[in-house]
């Protein structure tokens, strides 16, 4: 199957999605008054009448009877009423929909800003979480409020509409256009049929304008055919008939803090959507950054926040320069076209620093390089934001003055002896340490303090400012070149060197918190470390959250906190469920103090990040969003640690105790059916005959035995149950060994068994209730499965890694391949089954080891044959052979004291 | 003293079979079904007690110091298998712990061994023989075979300690107390390595013991020749 023909796993997974969400349509219109809501209304009574469970969530009839009228087959959920600022609004109750639960819902006016205090700033956002809880929503939209689009209407109808909807909305729905054509349309706005805004009715006549709403309509036909073109794209894709698939088209544009970002970034959202590639909008950090006013700052977030909402990855990348910025991630991403803003700097700052366009296309082979023209806004004095830094102080100049005085001095000094043309030479000294030490300006001072000097100290005529040499102009010059060359170096790389050390620090930090993170192994912990590190890089308040029984719930915070306001908690738990930020500059809830930050992980999101200013400004400035987005990574990643290690942990015990409990079931049945049976048997044989001392025997061992399986599985269900106590005490083999053989004499009667453990052998520490059961379990599997009169040998013996002691008996062994099987599965012996059971045993003698951190082996011997179960003793666990008590020398009492 | 011993369990079935064992080995039975009409009985001075643990109205723990006070020598009959538990009784000062299910013959021989101890308690001899070793408790002397047998002043106090309550199970805590003092009372280590130089010394095979027997996790017993119990 050729690669082409696949689904792309992207596009199956778009699809997934939108069957599981609600299904989304909008109804599209060029221009108020085609009769959008008139559409939606009439689909609605339809899927009302095929039985279907739709309300309306909003719809604005705008008092007029006839659009009444179409209300009236529908449940209407009430808006929300509340008072703002004096005034009592209405807004659609999101709340209310979501907890009626209907099948569709209907809401006019998608691009609706809500008013302050909802939940969501925009309608949109609204729908949103609408469709994300599976109700279906229809809706319907002008063009003009397509945020891409923006830009282009404003253009033509000198209207800007400031309500927007993001372009990922709409590529999210289906579209339905609702078309009038325009004469059409401006007759019924003669007829009073089109609700118009007041404060749009000054603007009226021009915007209802033949051309304009020819325009529209275009718009808005071609934007249809996009997205079904679009809808098209996916559906092929899925279907894995790639053919027509434009791929490998990326495109990034490149955004500053300049006015007109915000459009620079339509206008590539549209480029990329045309040639359905992707996108990413990129910063360039350099050196100038510094000098950036707030204005700048926040104009440079807000056109990479656009970017992000409207589809694009977004990256801030520090650099000497613009030019060698985007650059750097244009190769780096691959990417294939380029979008930037035409500079409007002036020509000497080309001359200096080069166009950034002239850069790219020399330095981008096969990049496609698209200059857009500055739109909308005028220019501030964007140019004059080049600072010099460190900001010089005053003793820069005096510096100047002091060092060439000195230099004048000196070469008065040293004229007798050089010649008066060398001088000139003497000046480059304090012209060059004070460009590079201070900078540009302080070094113009000294290089024209210089030829001041040279000239009136040292040229004929002397002490005069008279030139009568051109050659003292070359010098000049040169003196002043030299003052320019230097400063722009030195600033060049003093700047490179701040970048590079911020790099290194950024680096450092991230370093250190994963260093910290690594370092603590519980929830509780964890969460303080990043509640205290975030709160440390980043210079803000932080509360950390997560989720316990479904209400939040504060797990961390630097400084202290214990209660958050009702707006707060609501956001870090819209965060936390819907797994975006929210909060103080977010699309959501923006009215809180606090920023949240969801952690998110491939587990979901596992814990909300809260980062809040006391002076209310932006918590996370976008020059630090990068590092923050890393840091964010990280919590993310200690949390997705911490509970992957706690599902292992988990997962381990569970899987242990199934099998327990599984095997456990499967051998009580035998092992207590096999000794009871014997039981019974002899007692039968003891009814009506002279009690035979044999058959007595019988009764007590099979009995004994029957009650070490209820001592073994109530050990089991111990186990089963995590109530194993283990109570380790140092115990002398020699003495357990005696201990067992004593306890099995009865099973075991005339057959030798040979103790062979030295007694020398070091202590062990073990359970010695545990320890005797494995004995006595390996001593029973011997009796059954060794050769009736053979003797069995228990043998002890120490090796470099600890001790050893076997169970070793004469028999037909185990059965090739099975010697691990034996303790795990509770196999037995093939044929056993005569000889009664010892699964249980055997898998008490591994449970018990293993509880004790020791090995268990079972092994064949030959000459004789038979089986070798090997208990071993780790070297950890002996105790070092001495004899506290007795180590003073202390004398032995004689029989004659 | 009623010689009569005194057998204490809620289940009819237990008390059966005990009596029925008991009285073919000669004694004489009083029975009991909970704590109090235990409590009363103990009036009439019975040789041993047989006590269970799980008794209806009290647990059958709370006894055992009474009994002891009375120095009526006890005996735990019980189904409670738990070391913790074992150890408690025995510390508490009952003389031996039995789990059930038992062996009739055993309970039979612990009987006797409590019995022997109840009667003899008042003088105990000065000099005890366990086979063929004797230990001469005032002249601090051993002798195995006729032939005396050196030893330590801790191994001749731990054979001493075990030798005064012959064929009781002695705690470790206890025979750490009584021989290295109070402050030693975890250290088994110290009791495992003196119980293998005292049975290097006075065992036959020091592998296979009988003199000094090992109840793992609980203590010690000098075995009392001529029990049946023995190997």
């Amino acid at each position: 199957m050729p690669a082409s023909a696949r689904p792309s796993p992207e596009a199956q997974l778009k699809q997934a999605t939108r069957e599981s969400r609600g299904a989304f349509k909008i109804f599209l219109g060029a221009a108020p008054g085609v009769g959008k809501t008139f559409e939606m209304l009439t689909e609605g009574a339809q899927r009302l009448r095929a039985g279907i469970d739709v309300v309306v969530g909003v719809v604005e009839t705008h008092g007029r009877a006839e659009t009444m009228a179409l209300t009236a087959p529908f449940e209407i959920v009430p808006r929300r009423q509340f008072e703002e600022s004096g005034r009592n609004v209405e807004e659609m109750d999101l709340d209310a929909i979501l907890a009626r639960r209907p099948a569709l819902v209907l809401v006019d006016e998608l691009a609706h800003t809500n008013a302050a205090g909802s939940r969501h700033p925009k309608r949109w956002q609204d729908v949103i979480e609408l469709l994300d809880a599976g109700i279906d929503v229809l809706t319907t939209v002008n063009v003009q409020h397509i945020e891409s689009l923006n830009d282009v209407v404003a253009s033509f109808t000198r209207v800007r509409v400031r309500e927007t909807v993001p372009d990922s909305v709409f590529e999210q729905a289906e579209i339905e256009i609702v078309d009038l054509p325009p004469d059409e349309l401006i007759e019924r706005l003669k007829e009073g049929k089109v609700y118009v805004p007041e404060e749009a009715s000054r603007a009226l006549g021009h915007f209802f304008s033949k051309s304009n709403l020819s325009a529209l309509r275009e718009l808005a036909l071609r934007r249809a055919a996009q997205a079904v073109d679009q809808q098209m794209l996916d559906h092929v894709r899925a279907m894995g008939e790639g053919g027509a698939w434009a791929a490998g088209e990326r495109i990034v544009v490149a955004v500053s803090e300049q006015p007109g970002a915000e459009s620079l970034v339509r206008t590539a959202k549209r480029i990329a959507d045309a040639m359905h590639a992707s996108w990413s909008a990129v910063a360039v950090e350099t050196a100038r950054a510094r000098g950036f006013t707030d204005a700048d700052r926040e104009r440079l977030a807000s056109a990479l926040r656009l970017a992000a909402s409207l589809g694009a990855t977004i990256a801030t990348v520090p650099a000497d320069s613009v030019a060698a910025g985007i650059i750097d991630y244009v190769i780096e991403t691959n990417a294939t076209q380029v979008v930037i803003g035409k500079s409007r700097r002036s020509l000497w700052f080309k001359l200096r620093n080069g166009s950034v366009v002239d850069t790219l296309l020399r330095s981008l082979d096969g990049v496609a390089v698209h200059v857009i023209p500055a739109s909308g806004e005028r220019m501030v004095a964007a140019v004059g934001t080049r600072i010099e830094a460190p900001p010089f102080p005053i003793n820069a100049y005096v510096a100047a003055v002091l060092l060439v005085m000195l230099t004048t001095a000196i070469a008065k000094l040293l004229e007798p002896v050089i010649n008066t043309n060398a001088v000139d030479l003497l000046y480059l000294i304090p012209v060059t340490a004070v460009a590079t030490r201070f900078g540009l300006r302080p070094g113009l001072l000294a290089g024209m303090l210089a030829v001041f000097a040279y000239n009136f100290f040292f040229l004929p005529p002397l002490y005069t400012l008279t030139v009568t040499n051109p050659q003292n102009y070359v010098v000049l010059l040169i003196l002043m070149a030299v003052a320019v060359i230097c400063s722009q170096f030195a600033e060049r790389l003093r700047s490179r060197a701040l970048m590079g050390v911020r790099i290194a620090q950024d680096n450092a930090r991230l370093a250190n918190l994963a260093q910290s993170l690594a370092a603590v192994s519980n929830h509780q912990a964890t969460a303080q470390t990043i509640a205290s590190e975030v709160a440390r890089l980043f210079d803000v308040a932080t509360i950390l959250l997560d989720d316990e029984d479904g209400a939040i719930r504060i797990v961390a915070a630097d400084p202290p906190l214990d209660a958050l306001s009702p707006v707060d908690i609501a956001a870090a738990e819209w965060s936390f469920t819907r797994g975006e930020p929210a909060g103080k500059d977010t699309a959501t809830l923006t009215a809180c103090d606090w920023q949240f930050r969801p952690l998110k992980t491939s587990l979901g999101v596992l814990a909300v990040l809260g980062v809040a200013r006391q002076d209310g400004r932006s918590p996370i400035g976008s020059d630090r969003s990068v590092l923050f987005a890393a840091v964010l990574g990280q919590a993310a990643l200690a949390h997705e640690r911490l509970v992957l290690e706690d599902d292992i942990r988990e997962m381990h015990v569970l899987e242990e105790r199934d099998k327990l409990r599984a095997a456990l079931l499967s051998s009580i049945s035998h092992d207590l059916r096999t000794p009871l049976t014997s039981v019974m048997a002899a007692a039968q044989a003891l009814d009506g005959r002279n009690p035979d001392p044999a058959l007595i025997g019988t009764i007590r061992i099979e009995a004994a035995r029957l009650g070490r399986f209820f001592d073994d599985l109530i050990d089991m269900s111990r186990i089963e149950a995590g109530a194993l106590n283990v109570d380790v005490e140092p115990i002398d083999l020699t003495d357990a060994v005696a201990a067992a053989a004593h306890d099995m004499r009865a099973v075991y009667g005339k057959r030798p068994v040979n103790l062979a453990v030295p007694p020398d052998l070091p202590l062990v520490r073990a359970d010695a209730r545990l320890l005797h059961h494995i004995l006595i379990n390996l001593l029973d599997n011997a009796a059954k499965y060794g050769a009736p009169g053979t003797p069995v040998i228990i043998e002890g013996r120490g090796t470099p890694d600890g001790l050893l002691l076997s169970v070793i008996d004469e028999g037909p062994g185990l059965p090739p391949g099975s010697e691990d099987a034996i303790f795990g599965t509770f196999a037995r012996i093939e044929g056993g089954d005569r000889t009664g059971g010892t699964g249980l045993g055997l898998a008490i003698v591994k449970g018990f080891a293993d509880a004790m951190g020791l090995s268990v082996a079972a092994a064949n011997r030959e000459e004789p044959q038979g089986a070798i179960f090997t208990i071993g003793f780790p070297r950890a666990l002996l105790v070092k052979p001495q004899a506290p008590g007795f180590e003073n020398g202390e004398a032995e009492t004689g029989g004659e004291a | 003293m009623s010689g009569a011993i005194l057998v204490v369990d809620d289940e009819p079935a237990i008390r059966r079979l005990v009596r029925g064992a008991l009285e073919r080995a000669g004694h004489q039975v009083i029975e009991a079904t909970t704590a109090a009409e235990a409590l009363r009985a103990f009036d009439s001075a019975p040789a041993v007690l047989l006590l269970d643990l799980g008794l209806p109205d009290r647990d059958g723990m709370e006894l055992v110091p009474l009994a002891v006070k009375r120095g009526i020598p006890t005996l735990i009959l019980s189904a409670r298998d738990a070391t913790a538990e074992k150890v408690a009784a025995l510390d508490l000062g009952a003389d031996d712990y039995v789990v059930k299910p038992f062996d009739t013959d055993e309970l039979l021989a612990r009987v006797r061994t409590a019995l022997r101890r109840g009667q003899g308690n008042a003088t105990s001899p000065a000099v005890l023989k366990a086979g063929d070793v004797e230990i001469d408790l005032e002249r601090h002397e051993v002798r195995r075979g006729g032939g005396a047998v050196r030893l330590t002043p801790r191994e001749f106090a731990l054979l001493a300690e075990l030798a005064r309550h012959p064929g009781r199970v002695l705690t470790h805590s206890h025979l750490l107390r009584a021989v290295w003092g109070p402050a030693h009372d975890d250290d088994v280590e110290y009791l495992r390595v003196a119980v293998r130089a005292l049975r290097h010394k006075l065992e036959d095979d020091p592998a296979r013991p009988r003199l000094i027997r090992n109840e793992p996790a609980i203590g010690y017993r000098l075995t009392e020749i001529g029990d049946r119990i023995d190997l």
